[in-house]
C-alpha cells in the first residue's frame, strides 16, 4: 500500500479520476438540453411576467402590474381558475372508475387479454381526435347524446358544448374517457402483483366484497394509486387540447382554463401579450408546484427507505 | 386473486359475465365505433340527418381515397414521422446516458439532479411556452421540424431519465463491480455491460415516447404553422377547416392520423404497459 501511494501514478488524469468524472460526462448532454429548454425558460417566464412585451420589440418593465390586473378582478382569469378547480376535482373520478373497470376485467376467461387492450384503446388515441369525436357526439339535434337525452325529455339548449352551463362538464367527460383507461391499466398491473396468500388468508378469516377490497386489496395497490393520482393531476392541469378542439374557449369564454387562457393572451389574433400570458403561466406553475412538491416528497421518502 | 375467480362462482354469474363483457366493450368504445361508422358513410347521409343510423351506401373506399389523394393529410403524416422518430432516438439516447450516470454512480448531487429532471417533467407547458418560442424564433427554427424535435428531445429527457434510472437501479450491481475489477473502462461498462441489459427499457420508452410525441398538439401549434412542418394532430384541425361539416371526410382523416400509435400499441403492448406504469408497478 505504502509503496503504491509514494509511487507517482503514471496513469493519465482521466484514468485516475475516471469514477468521479464519468457520471458528469454522461450527464452533460442531457443536462445541457434540459437546462436550455426546460429549467432556464421557467426563470425567463418569471422575468417576462414583470414586463409588457409583444414578443418582438423591447420589453417594457411594469413591475407587478400584470399580477395586479390578473388578481384584481380579471373576469376571464377567475373563470379559468375555477374551471381548473373543476377539472382537478372531477378528473380524479378517473381513479375510482379505472379501479372499477380493472376489477371487472381482472378475470381469466377466454379472450380477456384482447378485452383488456381494447378497453385501454382510448388512451392511445390523440386527444385532438377524442375531442373531435366527442364534439360530434354532443352535436345539438343530430348528436347521439342529444338524441339520448331527448328520450328522457331533457333538452340542453344549444347542445352540451353550446351551453355555458354544461360545456365545461362535457369537455371533462371527454377527458375522463382516456384518463379512466390509463388508471385502469395501472390498476390491472397492480392487481397482478397482489399477494394471493394474503387474499386467501383474509378469505379464511371471512373477509368478503368491499371489506376485502378496502382492507386487503387497496393497501397493496398503493403504488398504483399513487401513480394514477400523479398522472391524473398532471393531466387535469394540462388540459389544453380538448378545449382548443372542442370549444376554443367558448361559449362566451365559459370553458377557458388557465393553460388555454395563457395561450390565448400570448398568441391570439388580438396581438401578442406575452407579459400578461407569462403572468398567467406563473400562477398555473405555482398551482402545479403544490402538487410537484408533494410528489417529490413522496418519491424522496421511498428513495430513503430503499437505501 | 381478487375479485373471486369467475371459475369459482355460480354458473349463472359465469354466463352473465361472459355476456356482459362484449356489451360493456361496445358501450365503452361507442365513440370510436361512431367515427368508424361516419368514415364509411356517404355525404348524403349527413345532409339527410341520418347521422347514427345504418349507412345508405358504403363509401369507405371513396372517403379514404379522398383523404390520401386530395388533401394535405399525407404531408402531415410524413411530418409526424419526421418529428417523432428523431425525437424518440434522441430522447432515448440522452436518457440512457443520464440514467446510467444517476443509477450507477454515487456522488453528492446525484439525487438533486435526479429530482430536477422529475420536477421539470411535471411542469406545465405554458410556463415554458413564451421563452421556448422566443428561443426557437431566434435560432431561425420557427416553423421547422427541427425546432420541434429539439424541444421534444429536451423535454422528454426528464421523463425518460426517471424511467431509465429506476430501471438501471434494478440491475445487479455486482456485475458492474466485477467489470471494474477486470479493469474495464467506464464507458465500456456502459456500452457492453449495461446497454444489453436495458433492451426492455429502451423498447418500452421508445413506444411510449412515440405515442406521446405523435399525439402532441400544443407544441405543434406553438412552434409551427402550415403543412410544411406541422404534424398530423395539428393537421386534423386544418383539415377540418378545409372540409367544414364534411363529417365523413373528417372522421376518415382522424382515423388515419390516429392509427400509427394504435398500431404501435397493439404490436408492442407488453413494453407499452411496462412503460406506462413507470416501471414502479411490476
Amino acid at each position: 500500500m505504502a509503496s503504491q501511494a509514494t509511487d507517482p501514478d503514471r496513469r493519465g488524469w482521466y484514468r485516475r479520476n475516471e469514477i468521479a468524472v464519468t457520471p458528469w460526462l454522461f450527464l452533460l448532454p442531457g443536462l445541457i438540453f434540459f437546462a436550455i429548454y426546460v429549467i432556464i425558460p421557467i426563470f425567463q417566464s418569471f422575468w417576462i411576467s414583470f414586463h409588457e412585451w409583444d414578443g418582438l420589440g423591447e420589453k417594457e418593465w411594469v413591475g407587478l402590474a400584470n399580477y395586479e390586473r390578473l388578481l384584481g378582478g380579471d373576469r376571464k382569469f377567475e373563470t379559468s381558475f375555477w374551471n381548473n378547480v373543476k377539472w382537478l376535482l372531477l378528473y380524479l373520478l378517473a381513479i375510482p372508475m379505472g379501479l372499477f373497470i380493472a376489477l371487472f376485467l381482472n378475470q381469466t376467461v377466454f379472450g380477456i387479454r384482447i378485452y383488456k387492450s381494447l378497453f385501454f384503446f382510448p388512451f392511445v388515441i390523440s386527444q385532438v381526435v377524442v375531442g373531435l369525436v366527442f364534439s360530434w357526439f354532443y352535436l345539438p339535434n343530430n348528436g347521439l347524446f342529444d338524441v339520448m337525452t331527448g328520450w328522457f325529455g331533457i333538452d340542453i339548449r344549444g347542445g352540451v358544448l353550446g351551453n355555458p352551463d354544461t360545456a365545461t362538464y362535457g369537455i371533462i367527460a371527454a377527458g375522463l374517457w382516456p384518463q379512466t383507461a390509463y388508471c385502469m391499466i395501472l390498476y390491472l398491473t397492480g392487481l397482478n402483483a397482489v399477494d394471493p396468500e394474503q387474499v386467501e388468508a383474509a378469505r379464511l378469516d371471512g373477509a368478503k366484497g368491499h371489506k376485502m377490497l378496502w382492507y386487503v386489496i387497496l393497501p397493496q395497490l398503493k403504488p398504483a394509486t399513487f401513480i394514477a393520482f400523479v398522472v391524473t393531476i398532471i393531466g387535469a392541469l394540462r388540459s389544453f387540447d380538448f378545449i382548443a378542439v372542442m370549444t376554443n374557449g367558448g361559449p362566451f369564454g365559459s370553458t377557458r382554463v388557465l393553460s388555454f387562457y395563457m395561450f390565448e393572451e400570448s398568441l391570439s389574433e388580438f396581438g401578442f401579450r406575452m407579459g400578461y400570458g407569462a403572468a398567467i403561466a406563473v400562477v398555473l406553475f405555482f398551482l402545479m408546484l403544490i402538487f410537484i412538491c408533494y410528489f417529490l416528497y413522496a418519491m424522496w421518502r421511498d428513495e430513503r427507505e430503499a437505501r | 386473486m381478487f375479485p373471486t375467480p369467475i371459475a369459482k362462482t355460480s354458473r349463472a354469474w359465469q354466463i352473465s359475465y361472459q355476456a356482459l363483457l362484449p356489451v360493456a366493450l361496445v358501450l365503452w368504445l361507442l365513440p370510436l365505433l361512431a367515427v368508424a361508422l361516419f368514415s364509411i358513410k356517404p355525404d348524403a347521409d349527413f345532409t339527410n340527418g341520418n347521422y347514427w343510423g345504418w349507412p345508405s351506401s358504403f363509401e369507405g373506399v371513396t372517403n379514404y381515397r379522398k383523404v390520401f389523394f386530395e388533401s394535405d393529410m399525407p404531408r402531415y403524416l410524413l411530418n409526424s414521422v419526421m418529428i417523432t422518430v428523431p425525437t424518440v432516438l434522441g430522447a432515448v439516447a440522452l436518457s440512457a446516458m443520464t440514467g446510467f450516470a444517476l443509477g450507477i454512480y454515487k456522488f453528492r448531487s446525484n439525487l438533486p439532479i435526479f429530482f430536477l429532471f422529475i420536477a421539470g417533467n411535471f411542469v406545465p407547458f405554458q410556463i415554458l411556452m413564451v421563452p421556448v418560442r422566443d428561443l426557437t424564433v431566434n435560432m431561425g427554427l420557427y416553423d421547422t421540424k427541427l425546432g420541434l424535435v429539439l424541444f421534444h428531445i429536451a423535454f422528454q429527457t426528464g421523463f425518460c431519465t426517471l424511467f431509465m434510472r429506476n430501471f438501471i437501479r434494478t440491475l445487479p450491481y455486482p456485475l458492474i463491480e466485477a467489470a471494474r475489477v477486470e479493469g474495464v473502462a467506464e464507458w465500456r461498462i456502459f456500452w457492453y455491460v449495461v446497454m444489453p441489459l436495458m433492451k426492455p427499457a429502451l423498447a418500452a420508452l421508445s413506444v411510449l415516447i412515440f405515442t406521446f410525441i405523435w399525439n402532441d398538439y400544443f407544441w405543434a401549434v406553438v412552434l409551427t404553422q402550415g403543412p410544411d412542418s406541422q404534424p398530423a394532430t395539428a393537421g386534423i384541425t386544418a383539415f377540418n377547416s378545409q372540409f367544414r361539416a364534411a363529417y365523413h371526410l373528417m372522421s376518415a382523416g382522424s382515423i388515419v392520423a390516429a392509427l400509427p400509435p394504435v398500431l404501435m400499441f397493439f404490436l408492442m403492448q407488453k413494453h407499452f404497459i411496462a412503460g406506462l406504469t413507470l416501471g414502479a408497478v411490476k
